[in-house]
């Protein structure tokens, strides 16, 4: 009677989108914990939250409060109050994280504890309150918590204060059910543009504007020039943005520094440079006053290139840490801590975790093997060059496309090795394929549902290889799984520059006018997403798991943290 | 020393290989004295044939054909009529062994370039044709399933008899054929509106005129949007994307590695083909696989387009003669320096595409399933003439 759902399916539900093997899961796990129903289990498991507690455990009051702190601190941000410090910490101690608020306080809650990460970027609180003022809403604010505190006073934590007929998130986590769309994918809506112009105005960031004809099914994303970049609207010296956030910005605007690692480590090694550079003002504290400044720096980047799933959560990351230095900490002991904390994230994260995946790699490297690769993954040509060293006999096919042309630098480092190596374009892979005996593809993000998403063309790859019955390995680490869902490559992805299309042969350049012939769009995306059934294995530094297992790592990951 | 210059001036234009019995026919008539119109007639011919040889040879490097398979299907046929009429035969044996002959030669030439053997086998089967007509009268030439299974041994029923006709019914039948073959465009065009309704999507790769016209002839009457995928590494796509414009099309040039990425929105693929094989696969551009595998994981159809005169009755088995590699200069420049010595670079032009992943033919004489055309090439060829 029922029918059985796809993988490739998602169940669209009022607690969120989740992946129908998830279903069951969610239910038996709700039903065992009378406290909480499943879908405040859901929100748990959707939200990308900094403070992420146990699965409806009971909190201890620190974390309470720790949780409480990062609210108010997010909202402050966003709201630009400098209210007395004495009175938010107070309200903070005292304020029940309360689910429910009333429809005017949601705006400002909702927006409060999700954190920035790649799906959800900041917009402006204070836009979407005209009516009134914000001393008015913040005595009103707190009128109503300590109402809801007398009327609290000796109830335990697990329970689901549902006065509203909202069914807002768990007592331990405050994130809405419905997340925030982020901004680089509202392109088509103006009431979003307007809103992204205005914050940007405020933080004195430069808007960057679109070029060309966009194709139609495009229209909610950006596409911008390379011939334009954003820091031509800077004036010299930069007051408001740190330089080396602004030489980042160039690079990636540029192409520079390409690829899911390189962009993380870069990004972390700038704000590096920006903890060292910082220095608290008077009459603030560090672990406030530091997240608030790193967001014109990252609505910056983000208007150079989207962010990508690693960057976000690197930065998720640092203003963890950074919210979570203790009030009483010097600031040079702070400084220290934090560039610590960054050391050893992109140690652990990056460079270790590209040691364990080798290991298990370098297992699945036989002698003859025929191995192809796409583009250039650091990942699976540290890989590479790590099973060469150990002796491993194979030969490497290295596959590319235009306009980008990486697979040209992977060449390069794999020769240089010493490995063998055979160079096709795209359009010959079904020549080439009869040859090949596994393929290894890099991934720039993990997706909830057990997509890939890659560069553009990782799932042409791996059609063609599963129709010729050949394995499909994809070798990823686990900071860049992320918790978004995604079923096809257009509704969110980045745009780059069209121009890139045009060339030049035997003297004749066909496009070269494109923008002036009316009905010519060019298109040229740079990610798309490859359906798990096309992929054998998934090689992480936890090991080597199924597609499918994605969100069971990210529960993990949530519990250990 | 009257013979000299003739053999030399021959031998450069052949190139590497020779043909000892041209050659030998020039010098035969050369001999003889220059104002006999035969000798004129010979020489001319033989001219003309090499000429036509150079040019296959020629155009067979790089970026497809420089000029299009209807092209050179019409040129192919309009010199086997200049044999016909101009080369010395008695009977209908000996003119087959000519063209037979001649056949070789250029798909020698140009091996991959099929059309040409195509129009040699519809003209050695139109002479069949013609010659059983003279001889026995029967207005049905048809060979039915029948007729093949009783008939048996009429093979190399000699063809010696020399009817007196026959040279005009040729040359007649070839007419034909040549005005059929200035129609398949257009009868294939005509064919559009019934498979493109408003506002779809469709996608092709590279560039195909027949697909071209073909969507043309569609937009005059319906808005429909196209996405041509550029084929790299020769990037004709580009070139039909600003043909396309041209007719106010709305179209979107994307690389060849979004072509899965999109497959989701698209209603239609409609593509061309170099070669129609006879188990109803494509030799096709390469990339096409790779476009048809797409299409049937989302359930999409694939319709090609392609004339006649492209059917062959090769099969995709000959793995040595099935690829043609051009320059791996296009795909791995020489700018990129040293690494070129350390590394294979390939460039292959054609992709095999089987079957079971083409939808619909559409062809000068309608539209048929790939299960089909093995009956089409029975109706078109002889089966002796497969080998030519």
């Amino acid at each position: 009677m029922g029918e059985r759902l796809t993988t490739s399916t998602l169940l669209v539900t009022d607690g969120g989108v989740i992946h129908p093997d998830c279903f069951s899961h969610q239910f038996t796990s709700a039903k065992s914990r009378r406290s909480e129903t499943w879908r405040t289990r859901l929100a748990d498991r959707l939200t990308a939250s900094t403070t992420l507690q146990g699965e409806g455990k009971e909190l201890t009051k620190e974390e309470k409060q720790r949780l409480r702190k990062e609210k108010k601190q997010h909202k402050k941000n966003k709201k630009d109050d400098r209210g007395p410090p004495e009175k938010e910490k107070e309200k903070e101690k005292a304020s029940v994280p309360a689910p429910s608020k009333p429809a005017t306080q949601s705006p400002a809650h909702k927006a409060a504890p999700v954190p920035v990460n790649a799906s959800a970027s900041e917009s402006p609180v204070a836009a979407e309150k005209p009516a009134k003022s914000k001393a008015e809403l913040r005595a009103e604010r707190r009128a109503r918590q300590d109402s809801e505190r007398a009327s609290k006073q000796g109830k335990k934590e697990g329970g689901q204060q549902s006065t509203s007929s909202k069914p807002k998130a768990t007592p331990n986590e405050l994130q809405p059910v419905v997340k925030r769309l982020p901004d680089h994918v509202q392109v088509d809506d103006p009431v979003a543009l307007k809103k992204l112009a205005k914050k940007l105005e405020r933080q004195q960031v430069p808007l960057r504007s679109d070029y060309g004809y966009k194709v139609s099914l495009f229209s909610h994303l950006h596409q911008y020039s390379r011939k334009n970049p954003p820091t031509q609207q800077i004036s010299i010296p930069v007051t408001v943005i740190h330089p080396s956030i602004v030489r980042l910005g160039l690079q990636y605007s540029q192409g520079i520094i390409a690829g899911s690692n390189a962009r993380s480590v870069a990004l972390l090694h700038a704000f590096k440079q920006v903890i060292q550079d910082y220095s608290t003002p008077p009459n603030e504290e560090l672990s406030r006053d530091l997240v608030n400044k790193l967001s014109p720096y990252i609505s910056f980047l983000s208007q150079c290139r989207p962010l990508s799933a690693s960057m976000g959560n690197a930065i998720k990351y640092i203003k963890k840490e950074i919210s979570n230095i203790p009030s009483q900490c010097k600031e040079e002991e702070a400084k220290r801590i934090l560039q610590e904390c960054i050391d050893s994230y992109i140690n652990e994260k990056i460079i270790l975790a590209s040691e364990a995946i080798s290991k298990y790699a370098i297992e699945k490297i036989s002698d003859g093997d025929v191995i192809l690769v796409y583009g250039c993954s650091s990942l699976v040509n540290h890989i590479l060059c790590e099973a060469f060293e150990k002796q491993r006999k194979f030969r490497v096919i290295v596959v590319d496309s235009r306009p980008r042309l990486e697979g040209r630098e992977a060449l390069r480092r794999l020769v240089k090795k010493g490995i063998r190596c055979t160079y096709v374009l795209i359009s010959a892979l079904s020549y080439i394929l009869p040859e090949v005996s596994k393929v290894f593809l890099g991934a720039h993000a993990l997706l909830a549902n057990g997509y890939v998403m890659s560069r553009v063309g990782t799932s042409q790859i791996a059609l063609v290889a599963k129709a010729y019955n050949v394995p499909v390995l994809v070798c990823c680490e686990t900071y860049k799984f992320c918790e978004r869902v995604q079923t096809d490559s257009f509704v969110s992805n980045e745009l780059d520059d069209p121009d890139d299309l045009i060339v030049t042969r035997n003297g004749k350049t066909h496009l070269e006018n494109w923008q002036t012939v009316k009905s010519l769009g060019l298109l040229n995306l740079v990610y798309d997403v490859t359906p798990p059934d096309f992929v054998d294995l998934v090689i992480t530094d936890l090991g080597m798991i199924p597609c499918t297992s994605v969100p069971v790592v990210l529960r993990v990951k949530n519990v250990d943290q | 020393e009257i013979h000299e210059p003739e053999e030399v001036s021959v031998w450069f234009r052949e190139g590497s290989s020779c043909c000892q019995e041209t050659l030998a026919r020039n010098q035969r008539f050369t001999e003889t004295p220059v104002n006999m119109p035969g000798a004129d007639k010979e020489t001319d011919l033989s001219e003309r044939i090499e000429s036509f040889l150079s040019e296959l040879k020629r155009c067979g490097s790089g970026a497809g054909s420089l000029r299009g398979s209807a092209e050179t299907a019409r040129e192919t046929t309009a010199l086997l009529r200049r044999i016909t009429a101009q080369a010395r035969w008695g009977n209908a044996g000996e003119l087959m062994e000519i063209i037979r002959k001649e056949g070789r030669r250029m798909t020698a030439a140009q091996p991959s370039e099929t059309t040409v053997g195509n129009m040699i086998r519809r003209v050695l089967k139109i002479i069949r044709e013609e010659y059983a007509r003279g001889s026995s009268e029967e207005t049905d030439q048809q060979e039915s399933l029948h007729k093949l299974l009783t008939s048996g041994g009429s093979s190399e029923d000699n063809f010696r008899q020399h009817f007196t006709h026959l040279k005009a019914n040729v040359i007649e039948a070839i007419n034909e054929l040549l005005t059929e073959l200035e129609g398949t465009t257009d009868n294939i065009s005509m064919q559009a509106l019934e498979h493109i309704h408003s506002n779809e999507v469709i996608m092709t790769i590279g560039r195909s005129r027949t697909v071209e016209a073909f969507l043309k002839d569609a937009a005059r009457k319906r808005k429909f949007h196209v996405i041509v995928a550029e084929c790299a590494p020769f990037c004709q796509g580009h070139e039909m994307a600003t043909s396309l414009c041209k007719e106010d099309i709305e179209t979107t040039v994307i690389p060849d590695a979004a072509i899965f990425a999109v497959m989701s929105r698209v209603n239609k693929v409609i593509i061309g083909t170099q070669t129609v094989l006879a188990n109803g696969g494509l030799r096709a551009v390469n990339g096409t696989h790779t476009l048809a595998l797409a299409a049937k994981h989302h359930s999409t159809p694939l319709i090609v387009c392609a004339p006649m005169f492209k059917l062959s009755p090769q099969f995709p088995n000959e793995e040595d003669t099935f690829h043609k590699f051009v320059s791996p200069h296009e795909v791995l420049p020489f700018t990129e320096g040293e690494i070129l010595s350390k590394v294979n670079a390939h460039c292959p032009v054609f992709d095999y595409v089987p079957p079971e992943l083409i939808t619909l033919f559409i062809s000068n004489i309608g539209g048929n399933a790939p299960s089909y055309i093995y009956r089409l090439m029975s109706e078109l060829y002889h089966p002796e003439d497969h080998e030519l």
